[in-house]
């Protein structure tokens, strides 16, 4: 990824190696953040980055790992300037490793520029609010959790849960708001930056295979630091991703879909650095500057004044445990505009995608649904859903000790409400495209199965309108 | 940063944000220095012998041992004159639209710029005369600063005398003196000590004589002056239901929100922001989104006061440190947003001030201990993080200003638990000097009851306080109304855990129609959808109806229920709903409306009566 230049500066004193760490003594002048060359008796060159300098001593993070570095025999090489990469339109419908460089055989892209990966925090005021809808095509997104051209909406999951099927169908169903389509010319203006950190092969292939399915290959970049790459390495893949995504996004205009799987991997990669470092650890043994450090990559979204781009982001991470107050889950939700939240049940109920509605959340959805964005009754109708399912897990808590019998019939209806809600609504095909009035039907037809006076989240003109609809397709 | 910097000393270390130097052992603590060759702005914040150690506002990046480091002579200091409000700044107070012109859509590190903006001509009026003795917080003159506010130019507290010239009512810049005097002695009256560091209220003649201009620095850190504390008796008016009616906060008072994300901190804080009642609103993004402070940079100027019908905006700064900015500036952010608020008290205004999110705050606070290798106390935290929260939080409060006008700080603090978890140390801490806790709650966010505030878990100390306030407002019932409700909540609270056994019909129908009564309490008044035109703000006059109509229903209902009518008949009754719907179908300005609903009530009331008599 990096032009060998000169102007750096070469030392020999490598005076301790731990773990991923090198600490090199005898220097000059070496900036924090600077890029190192580690250089070991082969020759061989191993990536890495200042991570602290004091006078004539510097701690090194190395990428590749640290195997096989001796004291004696290695050099580092630093090159006097933060890490870059290249950036080009042409990097679209290509591979490349956890660091940016190509892996599918091709030449090296044509750099239009360097840009430093770290990026620059948005200035506030310089930010456009996003308002404007993605039709995901899939209802429990569409019709509940709403995602928004520029935002940044996690998926939290756990191990087998089909996380990846999901975003692959999102990121293929993805169609942009009217306005947006007229503004550019429909396709031309769409583009994924896809950024793997220790997810294994298959994962890496199954999106491969997905994106070209749906004859996108030549919009997508990909990133890839699998499960055998060395695990230093994914602390800069999604920073590389995210630099060309801001590229595309804000300098040519693109609609960039950006899917960072998987963040836990990135966080423990990061929690390992760490401790090698002997830093005070906070909860877990995660660093204290977590969030900082999550935020730098999820930040890095939006839509910016004066570009007609936007950067979507689809972080995944896989919740430990399923626990949603592990740190990484925890902190993701206090940065990300929301969170769409994998339950197990679901899954193991057979249904698909096994979105948990409840704890799911899309922060953006207020502005970018009703009149002139989706349909006027939106926001009351989901609203009423909501509320309405919340009681359904009342309701199946005290049928599961009085008995189902036993319950009101009022009770009933919400049990029968909340089936067809999961199996209805929630639940379609892997390939099923719905679009929003199909969702927001849907779902009025399940409410239709509550009593009247139970929905007093929607207006008595929108009962009038859409309660008791015919079932779909009419004829 | 005005004045002329010397260098210092040279940087020997960096780690992310902290950087040490060795240099001059003239370098005070918690003074301003610059480092580097682009000037990256920050602050000492350790010394050992000719070691300074330097907290960055900005990203260190390339950073290297050798680098100069420059000092300023003066502490972190925010510029306090006309001009700040409906301004946006980053935590060290500059205007994030100076930093837009000079850098872009992305911040640019190293910038150089003054927080106000010196080539504007302010309408100055005075109100004082030559020959006058002024003292720290003398009113000197007016400026129109927003239709809304009138700026009131202030001797700095640390300074007083005889005034010898006062310029005529014109136009002036920030820069230009519109007053001269010289001092008397002694030269401090009140509680103020005599300043460390050098105030810049203008500068100093030859003759002792003492030009002083619109605008004055003051350092931070250091909570400004007042003549006496008062206590806390005003209710601040939030038109938020839950809050007003159910855990008021008073003027002057602290509050905290805390709850996990997705809970509905930030819309509750906006709603505040946006509807209380105070003169001054500033509102700190501490580490958050910042598509949030778009959303308010950009929604602000549309909406209305609803008292005077001018811009939202004219009334309010924003401070933002988003959680991508550099974290050293969100750790100064509350603190340049404390100031804010305490100069705007000083001229005799209500100031409300929101802070979000200071676990935020807090963790910076740790990131910075944990990189100086400090031991650690709970969870990491360095162990002041509880002084250093209780002194944020006293500088909230009520007073008598130096000049005798009543003016206060309300201080609001968001927290952010882990996994929304309150016994983690930032929301223990906090709950210990703050007296107005809103506990948020995950459940009932996800039941889509907003605000989400748990009436079982949160409390107001401030409930005795204000009740005379509720008097003459001419609501005698407050008192009496609040604990009634509350009251049927907790007992709906109990029968809940019975009904999760037995389920609703087993209850006898005097319990039932507790419930039916908390039902709509609940979805009739505690929740209030904040994107509802009518609904997000309620007057307290409409607040005082709804609960009165409510818990009439209640009353009515239990004697037609004593007399042997089944609950499913009252709950079957069109008013029902109508209650439920009120929020909505009444507006601010028709309160009357609801004398109506409650004639609706009594008629059918009277006639089930007549059906079970």
């Amino acid at each position: 990824m990096e032009i060998a230049e000169y102007g750096g500066q070469e030392v020999a004193g490598v005076a301790r190696v731990e773990g991923p760490i090198v600490v090199v003594t005898g220097l000059g002048n070496v900036g924090y953040d600077e890029v190192a060359e580690v250089v070991d008796s082969q020759g061989r060159i191993r990536r890495g980055r200042v991570l602290e300098v004091g006078e004539g001593v510097a701690v090194v993070e190395v990428f590749a790992g640290t195997i096989g570095l001796s004291i004696e025999d290695t050099h580092v090489r630093f090159l006097g300037r933060s890490m870059r990469l290249p950036v080009s339109t042409e990097m679209l419908g290509r591979v490349f490793d956890g660091l940016g460089v190509p892996i599918d055989g091709g030449p090296e892209p044509l750099a239009e520029r360097w840009a430093d990966v770290n990026g620059q925090p948005i200035n506030p005021t310089a930010r456009v609010y996003p308002r404007d809808y993605i039709q995901t095509g899939i209802s429990a997104l569409d019709g509940m959790n709403t995602l928004v051209l520029g935002q940044k909406l996690p998926l939290f999951s756990g191990s087998g849960l089909p996380h990846d099927q999901l975003a692959a169908q999102i990121v293929r169903q993805a169609t942009l708001p009217l306005s947006e389509r007229e503004g550019g010319g429909g396709g031309g203006r769409f583009a994924i930056v896809f950024a793997a950190m220790g997810v294994k092969h298959d994962v890496a292939e199954f999106f491969r295979d997905s994106f070209a399915a749906s004859g996108a290959l030549t919009r997508v970049a990909m990133f890839l630091n699998l499960a055998d790459d060395p695990p230093i390495e994914r602390l800069v893949t999604p920073r590389a991703a995210l630099t060309l995504t801001e590229f595309l996004a804000f300098e040519r205009g693109l609609h960039v879909l950006v899917v960072l799987t998987d963040m836990t991997n990135y966080c423990e990669a990061l929690r390992q650095i760490s401790n090698i470092r002997g830093e005070v650890p906070s909860r877990k043994g995660y660093p204290g500057y977590l969030y900082s450090d999550l935020a730098s990559i999820y930040e890095r979204t939006g839509r910016i004044e004066g570009s007609n781009g936007s950067i979507t982001q689809l972080p995944i991470l896989t919740m430990p445990n399923d626990d949603i107050t592990h740190p990484v889950p925890d902190l993701t939700g206090y940065i990300t505009e929301g969170q769409i939240v994998l339950s197990r049940e679901l899954f193991q109920r057979g249904i698909y995608p096994p979105i948990a509605v409840l704890p799911s959340l899309s922060r953006l959805m207020k502005d970018g649904i009703g009149e002139g964005h989706t349909r006027a009754d939106h926001a009351h109708l989901s609203a009423q859903l909501y509320a309405s399912y919340a009681h359904v897990h009342d309701v199946r808590a005290l049928a599961s000790v009085i008995g189902e019998e036993e319950l009101t019939s009022v009770d009933q209806r919400y049990l029968k409400s909340g089936q067809a809600f999961e199996r209805e609504f929630v639940g379609q095909g892997t390939t099923e495209n719905r679009t929003v009035e199909e969702t927001l039907d849907t779902g009025w037809r399940v409410l239709s199965i509550l009593p009247r006076e139970e929905l007093t989240r929607v207006s008595e003109e929108e009962i009038a309108q859409y309660y008791n609809l015919p079932p779909r397709g009419g004829d | 940063m005005s004045k002329t910097s010397v260098q210092v000393g040279r940087v020997i270390w960096v780690n992310g944000p902290v950087v040490r130097a060795r240099g001059s052992q003239r370098v005070g603590m918690l003074e301003v220095v610059e480092v580097g060759d682009e000037h990256l702005v920050g602050e000492v914040i350790g010394l050992e012998l000719d070691i300074i150690t330097i907290q960055v506002y900005e990203e260190t990046s390339g950073l290297h041992p050798g680098a100069p480091v420059y000092g300023i002579g003066m502490p972190l200091s925010v510029e306090l004159g006309p001009g700040l409000l409906q301004s946006i700044f980053d935590g060290v107070q500059r205007p994030l639209p100076v930093l837009k012109q000079r850098s872009g859509a992305f911040i640019g590190r190293g910038i150089k710029t003054t927080p106000l903006y010196r080539k504007q001509k302010w309408a100055f009026t005075p109100r004082v005369e030559a020959g006058d003795v002024v003292q720290g917080g003398t009113i000197l003159g007016v400026v129109p600063e927003t239709l809304l506010i009138e700026h009131r130019i202030m001797v700095p507290p640390d300074v007083s005398g005889r005034l010898t010239w006062v310029a005529p009512e014109g136009e002036y810049t920030i820069e230009e003196p519109i007053a001269r005097l010289t001092p008397l002695n002694p030269p401090y009256e009140g509680g103020s000590p005599p300043s460390t560091s050098p105030m810049e209220g203008g500068q100093r003649g030859v003759s002792g004589e003492r030009a002083l201009t619109m605008f004055h620095r003051w350092p931070v850190r250091r909570p400004r002056p007042y003549r006496r504390r008062l206590p806390p008796s005003e209710l601040l008016v939030t038109g938020q239901r839950v809050l007003d009616a159910f855990f008021p906060l008073a003027k002057g008072g602290a509050a905290a929100i805390p709850g996990g994300f997705g809970a509905g901190k930030t819309i509750a804080q906006h709603q505040i922001a946006k509807w209380s009642d105070a003169d001054v609103v500033i509102f700190v993004g501490c580490g958050e989104r910042g598509n949030e402070m778009t959303e308010v940079l950009q929604e602000f100027p549309d909406l209305t006061d609803p008292r005077s019908g001018h811009p939202l905006m004219e009334r309010t700064i924003l401070i933002a440190n988003t959680s991508n900015m550099p974290v050293a500036a969100r750790e100064a952010s509350i603190y340049t947003g404390i100031t804010l608020a305490e100069y705007y008290r000083d001229m005799g205004y209500h100031v409300a001030l929101m802070a979000d999110s200071t676990s935020r705050w807090a963790e910076a606070l740790r990131e910075i201990s944990g990189r100086l290798e400090e031991m650690p106390a709970e969870e990491g935290y360095p162990a002041y993080l509880a002084a250093r929260l209780a002194e944020f939080y006293e500088r909230a409060g009520y007073v008598t200003t130096l000049n005798g006008a009543p003016g206060s700080v309300s201080v609001i603090g968001a927290v952010s638990p882990p996994g929304g978890d309150f016994s983690e140390p930032v929301t223990q801490h906090t709950s210990r000097f703050i007296r107005c806790f809103w506990a948020l709650d995950k459940a009932l966010a996800s039941a889509r009851h907003f605000p989400a505030i748990n009436w079982l878990e949160s409390y107001s100390e401030y409930v005795g306080e204000v009740s005379d306030w509720w008097r003459e407002q001419g609501h005698e019932d407050w008192h009496a109304l609040r604990e009634q409700a509350l009251e049927i909540l907790q007992r709906e609270n109990r029968l809940q855990q019975v009904v999760k056994l037995v389920g609703p019909d087993a209850l006898p129908d005097d319990q039932r129609l507790i419930l039916e009564t908390a039902r709509l309490l609940r979805e009739g008044f505690l929740q209030q959808n904040a994107l509802d035109e009518v609904d997000s703000y309620a007057t307290i006059e409409k607040q005082m109806r709804m609960l009165q109509i409510i818990l009439h229903f209640h009353e009515r209902s239990v004697r037609i229920i004593a007399k042997g009518c089944p609950i499913i008949v009252i709950h079957d009754l069109p008013i029902v709903n109508t209650l439920v719907r009120m929020k909505t179908t009444v507006p601010n300005e028709q309160v009357e409306q609801i004398d109506e609903i409650w004639k609706a009530l009594d008629e059918q009331m009277d006639q089930v009566k007549k059906d079970y008599m």
